[in-house]
């Protein structure tokens, strides 16, 4: 039986309802979706040439891109801090406080953005283009399991690859913080590098590498998760990719926001 | 034998699929012809669970497919080819990587028998010496032969063909129809093919099944659904225009 027609006052409260079913709901197949991904990461059989192609993917491929924004980032750093500092008398903390802006945020936060300009992009797009073109359906009826060929090594990749490019992003940026404080500025290259060990501990270190982790998984469950859910063609695609572009980035902010406030 | 039972689909609650009931008998090709946009592909989807039904049920020797989930719905699957709408090859891989893929992955065989099988399911589609092309590097046509070389590489019991020449141009509809007659005949597998190719459909179906608004409303052999009453199947059958959907 059909229901009789709202009363036009309580029609806004049917809207708020509708949307936190909406994104009660969105938010239930978004978490499914990485159960069903981390399931099929740990259960055999394991596909060693779908990762190893996912690590050149993700990771390989993002080479240049991270190596280029580490060392302008860190060159930022360096001219930037340097400046602040000799107000202060301070120059010779550069080396300290660009290692532990780079170690402990820039790294992994601008890595993690880099990485998910280029590759998770990418990555939506061609499952996006996979599901409107009924490949992944094609596994499906093969009785393959798209999780296990496509998600799954997607997101064991991000785990492996991101720390590695964050940590890459790291020296570049503090070599390129070496460049302009040392070479460009006069400060002695055993200060920038002395100062540095004295400040930086392993702490700094492993709260840079969890942070890397967690964006790692993030990026490629957002990314694999639009583009596994694409509906209504070319333009569908698209949308699917700026939503996991926007998403992934906003969604990297908030917990570096949380682990910063968790992490030593 | 695949027995579909008062078959319901809707979307959004708009009825696509009202009532669907069908029996496809072992090893013949039956066609399920109507408008575009009638539900054929949906229908299609739910014989291979790739949709669920609201309700209703679909059998495949007695087992219902739309109750079976994960390694239960992928044994039903393994006796299953489908060669879909534009193919679906994977276009990261070539033509023969696209083959030999179901075999890699669902077999045991030695790469030497897997090659030989690939090579035997490329003749068999008059491909052979095309293999090392992607499937962008060939002709529409030859990737829906691509496609009929995956999906019965593996020898299924049951082959799906979800509208296999459409976009294809009159003498490769032909050479399509006469290429699955001619698998049909060597490999004796059921067939259920969505199409609307009037009358090219009707000498290769053993059964055609035509579907409108949701229903099957007539099935029968090619010459009962060509000498039928029914005014829906005639002006079908006859291209005649009328209300649009």
């Amino acid at each position: 039986m059909a229901e009789p027609p709202l009363a036009p006052a309580l029609r806004p409260v049917e809207g708020l309802g509708r949307f936190v079913l909406h994104i009660v709901s969105s938010a239930g197949r978004f978490g499914t979706f990485l159960g069903q991904a981390l399931a099929a990461m740990v259960t055999p059989p394991f596909k060693l040439w779908p990762l190893l192609g996912r690590i050149n993917y993700i990771g390989f491929r993002s080479l240049l891109i991270i190596l280029l924004t580490g060392a302008f980032t860190g060159m930022v750093l360096g001219l930037q801090i340097f400046f602040t500092l000799s107000r202060f008398g301070s120059e010779a903390f550069l080396g300290p406080a660009v290692a532990l802006s780079l170690i402990r945020e820039l790294g992994p936060v601008l890595a993690a953005l880099m990485v998910t300009g280029r590759a998770g992009s990418a990555l939506t797009a061609e499952l996006g283009i996979m599901r409107i073109t009924e490949q992944i359906d094609a596994l499906t009826v093969m009785a393959l399991s798209p999780m296990r060929f496509l998600v799954a090594p997607s997101i064991v990749a991000g785990l492996i690859t991101f720390p590695m490019m964050t940590a890459l992003f790291d020296v570049v940026g503090i070599f390129g913080g070496y460049l302009v404080g040392v070479q460009l500025l006069g400060l002695s290259e055993g200060t920038y590098f002395g100062e540095m060990q004295t400040f930086v501990d392993m702490a700094d270190i492993m709260t840079g590498f969890w942070k890397s982790v967690c964006f790692g998984v993030i990026v490629t469950w957002v990314c694999t998760y639009k583009g596994f859910h694409v509906s209504r063609g070319a333009e569908g695609v698209a949308a699917a990719t700026t939503q996991a572009v926007v998403l992934s980035s906003v969604l990297i902010l908030v917990w570096d926001y949380f682990l910063g406030t968790v992490l030593p | 034998m695949i027995k579909v039972e008062r078959l319901w689909k809707s979307f959004r609650g708009t009825p696509v699929l009202r009532g669907i009931d069908l029996e496809v008998p072992d090893g013949t090709i039956t066609v399920i012809i109507g408008r575009s946009g009638g539900g054929k592909s949906v229908f299609l989807k739910h014989l291979i669970g790739l949709l669920r039904p609201d309700s209703g049920r679909v059998l495949v020797d007695g087992v219902d497919v739309g109750a079976l989930r994960g390694r239960a719905l992928d044994e039903v699957r393994k006796r299953y080819g489908v060669v879909f709408q534009g193919g679906a090859l994977f276009d990261s891989m070539t033509c023969r990587e696209n083959v030999a893929f179901p075999l890699r992955e669902k077999t045991r065989l030695s790469r030497t028998d897997i090659a030989k099988q690939v090579d035997t399911a490329l003749e068999r589609v008059g491909l052979a010496g095309i293999g090392d092309k992607y499937p962008e590097e060939v002709s529409g046509g030859m990737r829906k032969r691509v496609a009929f070389a995956r999906a019965l590489v593996t020898q299924p019991e049951i082959v799906f063909f979800d509208e296999p020449t459409t976009g294809l141009d009159p003498v490769l509809v032909n050479t399509i129809h006469r290429l699955i007659r001619d698998l049909h005949q060597t490999s004796r597998f059921t067939a259920i093919m969505v199409s609307h190719e009037i009358p090219e459909v009707f000498e290769i179906a053993d059964r055609v099944g035509m579907l409108h608004e949701g229903r099957i409303v007539e099935i029968g052999s090619p010459a009962e659904i060509q000498r039928s009453s029914n005014p829906i199947v005639q002006q079908f059958i006859r291209g005649e225009p009328g209300t649009e959907p």
